[in-house]
């Protein structure tokens, strides 16, 4: 048998644009929910939630990139000029709340500063990014091997309407995070935004779901062609019970159940989408097949790969591990 | 505004700038990794508390520098894409799975590693902290092999062949990772990075050294350290850097008579000490010349043939005005760095290092001057390589993504802007740090969780004298 070298790559890049979701979306949800804890003290603690984790996590996102041109540098071609302004966009946006991780310590001035850097930089990247992902599901003209359409096309309602989404989404991972990793007067506040950012979460992803057929009839297609159907009619009724165990775990005393919930969330979202697009990665018109590098490329990097995946994934769970359980609020960093 | 320019000059612009705002952290950040998996070491080694005071100091420094390195480095991964995209269509099944390895070899490697280094020292214990710091630091080296294996591979393509859409594929993995230029360029590289890092240290120390009169223990070590870097690796670079020279000369004859500032083949070739090359006259005009030593140092005889630009055809030669005169800085800073460590040496035997105030005032001007030359050496080896992106095989000019100038002019604008900005102030930052007395010190707010025992207690006494770093 013939392995398919192209379709194992699909699974590796959707697993680390996955990784790349949960893991900076919480992050940049904190960074969204930051102008809502004015307090010094406050904002501190929320900071040092995520410091000693959001490089690894940004990492992932250099992965969905480096592994894009690695892998289907076609898609890489073809997409990155397509969504030109938004990534541009995102770029510079998380510039300034990478920074704002080490910077706002750096001075008492100027720390306000840094803090509407790290609150700006976290919500225009997400907005950004859901942009970006509407603007895929919209699709993208090719010809001749190359981005064929405007500069604005990625401009829609649909695709502002996944930049709103999005932001609301990671802003639910970053309350449920902090209900985690935080004590009193911070996860009691992060409740109350957890509980308001699911039902918005909710409602968005229903909007979202329900708009995208109108983007093309094909995806309707793929949700009710077999077996993708049982597929398409389990996911809904999963994320319903995300939800339930969401709010349950929000009323509740363990607080970690909040952010698995809304994890779970995130993960079946996401293979929703999956199942749109697939076998497509550039819709409407390229496969992965056809954006694929050869299997020469893609066998050399795989033999590493499935080294160095385990290995990588065994010392980022160590590396939460070692930071694991409640922020002391006495025990800054700096 | 941008309907004039032409979108591949401004995509070129925004490359090179971008670009060389990043080399500038990742040459700092490789050596200070280095530089403090050896406190480290030391500390354990010689349960010296000194050495971990100064993996402290300079831990904060790393922290700023490498949060700079990630953020722009995340542009350059996805700047291939935005404004090279035929390019990257072409070039990403040969140096897109290099730069994979990359990030699955170095930079989570980093990443994850970094928080523990940074925060994890009273959660891990020491042994299992130090095995982190040795994996930042690995990471680092890691990240320079393989981004420079994809640029050696752009500078003399090897092992790869052409398929039916045109794009360039791989043939042979190991002729591409270990093209002919990779080697050398690899060794220049890597010894840069750490006499940059060293420089850097050096100027902190002597900059301390002669605030305290040499009574500072702290500024001491790091200046006597960073001084026997400056004598043992500033030969070796210059050693490293003729060989890659040489390598330069076989692969890339066009690009050394560009450095040269050679316009005509001739055998005795003068070495052109300074001048001003023009590309329409095809001469150097103004120039100094010593006769013969072009050759000798080219083709070490006297004699020996030096091919000039006219060799090849005015649209194939790089710009020599900008690689002449790039290369030149990059030497003379070289030979700079080359003084210290002699004039180092010789106080070393002499005795006095410390009280040498005229070699700590030079050893503090002297600390920037590890970028310089770093990026010196790159504008020397990416504008030689033109007018192609990969030698000899794709130009420049038909790498481009389909973009308007407008947008790339409008994005070329907020990178300006925001880089100037943020890493300006980055920038105000480290040199802050920098500020702070290295033994004296840390005061609470500083140190935080990560204070082994016994550090503060006599330094407290001072710390009214102290500048507070957060002011």
């Amino acid at each position: 048998m013939e392995i398919d070298l192209a379709f194992i790559w699909a699974g590796l890049i959707a697993i680390a644009v996955l990784a790349y979701v949960i893991l900076d979306g919480f992050d940049l949800g904190v960074g969204i929910l930051f102008p809502l804890y004015p307090e010094e003290h406050q904002r501190d603690l929320m900071m040092n939630t995520v410091a000693p984790v959001w490089d690894g996590n940004e990492t992932w996102l250099v992965l969905g990139g480096g592994g894009l041109f690695a892998v289907f540098p076609l898609a890489y071609a073809t997409i990155m000029p397509a969504l030109y302004a938004p990534l541009i966009v995102m770029l510079l946006a998380l510039i300034f709340r990478g920074v704002a991780f080490e910077f706002r310590w750096r001075t008492k001035r100027g720390k306000f500063l840094w803090d509407w850097a790290f609150a700006g930089g976290s919500l225009i990247a997400t907005f950004s990014q859901g942009v970006a992902l509407g603007a895929l599901v919209q699709g993208i003209k090719v010809a001749n091997r190359a981005y064929a359409g405007g500069w604005w096309d990625w401009l829609t309602p649909f695709s502002l309407l996944t930049g709103v989404a999005l932001v609301v989404g990671y802003a639910l991972l970053g309350s449920t995070w902090l209900v985690m990793k935080t004590d009193t007067e911070v996860r009691d506040k992060a409740r109350l935004q957890a509980r308001l950012t699911g039902i918005g979460t909710l409602a968005l992803i229903g909007a979202v779901s329900l708009w995208t057929p109108f983007q093309n009839a094909v995806y309707l297609e793929r949700w009710f062609a077999w077996p993708a159907m049982l597929f398409s009619g389990i996911v809904p009724l999963l994320v319903l019970l995300c939800a339930f165990l969401l709010f349950k775990g929000l009323a509740g005393k363990r607080d970690y159940v909040p952010f698995l919930a809304s994890l779970g969330i995130f993960v079946l979202c996401y293979i929703g989408i999956g199942i749109s697009f697939y076998p497509y990665m550039v819709p409407p018109s390229l496969t992965i097949w056809d954006v694929a590098a050869p299997d020469e490329s893609l066998g050399f990097l795989l033999v590493g790969t499935v080294v160095l995946l385990p290995m990588i994934l065994a010392y980022t769970a160590y590396a939460y591990w070692v930071f694991r359980g409640k922020v002391d609020p006495s025990e800054g960093y700096h | 505004m941008f309907e004039n320019f032409d979108a591949t000059l401004l995509a070129r612009i925004q490359f090179a700038f971008t670009v060389s705002f990043h080399i500038i952290f990742p040459a700092f950040s490789i050596g200070l990794a280095s530089y403090l998996a050896v406190l480290e070491g030391l500390w354990l080694w010689k349960k010296d508390e000194a050495y971990m005071k100064l993996f402290h100091y300079w831990k904060k420094i790393f922290a700023v520098t490498f949060g700079m390195g990630v953020v722009s480095g995340i542009v350059m991964s996805y700047q291939f894409g935005t404004n090279w995209s035929v390019f990257s269509d072409k070039a990403g099944p040969v140096i897109g799975p290099l730069m994979g390895y990359e990030v699955l070899s170095a930079f989570f490697l980093e990443a994850g590693f970094l928080g523990i280094m940074l925060f994890g020292l009273n959660r891990v214990g020491p042994k299992l902290h130090f095995f982190a710091t040795l994996m930042v630091a690995a990471g680092t080296l890691m990240s320079a092999f393989w981004i420079l294996s994809v640029n050696s591979w752009m500078q003399t393509p090897a092992g790869y062949a052409i398929n039916d859409v045109g794009q360039y594929v791989p043939a042979d993995w190991w002729a591409v990772i270990f093209n002919p230029s990779f080697p050398y360029r690899l060794v220049h590289m890597v010894l840069a990075a750490y006499l940059t890092t060293a420089f850097v240290v050096g100027a902190v120390g002597a900059w301390h050294v002669l605030k305290d009169d040499g009574r500072d223990r702290g500024a001491q070590i790091m200046f006597s350290m960073a001084l026997w870097m400056a004598a043992l690796v500033a030969p070796l670079q210059i050693l490293a850097g003729d060989f890659h020279g040489l390598n330069t000369l076989e692969h890339q004859p066009a690009k050394v008579a560009a450095m040269e500032g050679h316009y005509e083949t001739r055998s005795g070739a003068p070495l052109i000490l300074f001048g001003l090359p023009d590309d329409e006259q095809e001469r150097v005009r103004y120039a100094i010349e010593i006769p013969k030593l072009g050759s000798l140092i080219l083709t070490h005889s006297l004699d020996g043939e030096v091919k000039g630009l006219k060799e090849w055809p005015k649209e194939d030669r790089p710009p020599a005005l900008i690689v002449f005169w790039s290369f030149r800085i990059m030497v003379a800073i070289g030979f700079a760095m080359l003084a210290v460590g002699l004039w180092s040496l010789w106080r070393r035997w002499r005795g006095g290092l410390f009280e040498d105030k005229w070699l700590a005032r030079f050893a503090v001007v002297m600390g920037p001057s590890g970028f310089v030359a770093v990026l010196a050496g790159w504008i020397t080896t990416e504008v030689g390589r033109q007018p192609y992106t990969i030698y000899g095989l794709l130009r420049t000019s038909d790498s481009v993504s389909p973009l308007g100038a407008p947008a790339v002019g409008a994005s070329l604008i907020a990178f300006i802007i925001v880089y100037f900005a943020v890493f300006g102030a980055g920038t105000f930052y480290l040199l802050r740090l920098m500020k702070r007395k290295p033994d004296i010190g840390f005061n609470d707010e500083d140190i935080g969780p990560t204070r082994t025992a016994g550090i503060t207690p006599a330094p407290a006494v001072d710390a009214g004298r102290v500048m507070n770093p957060a002011e």
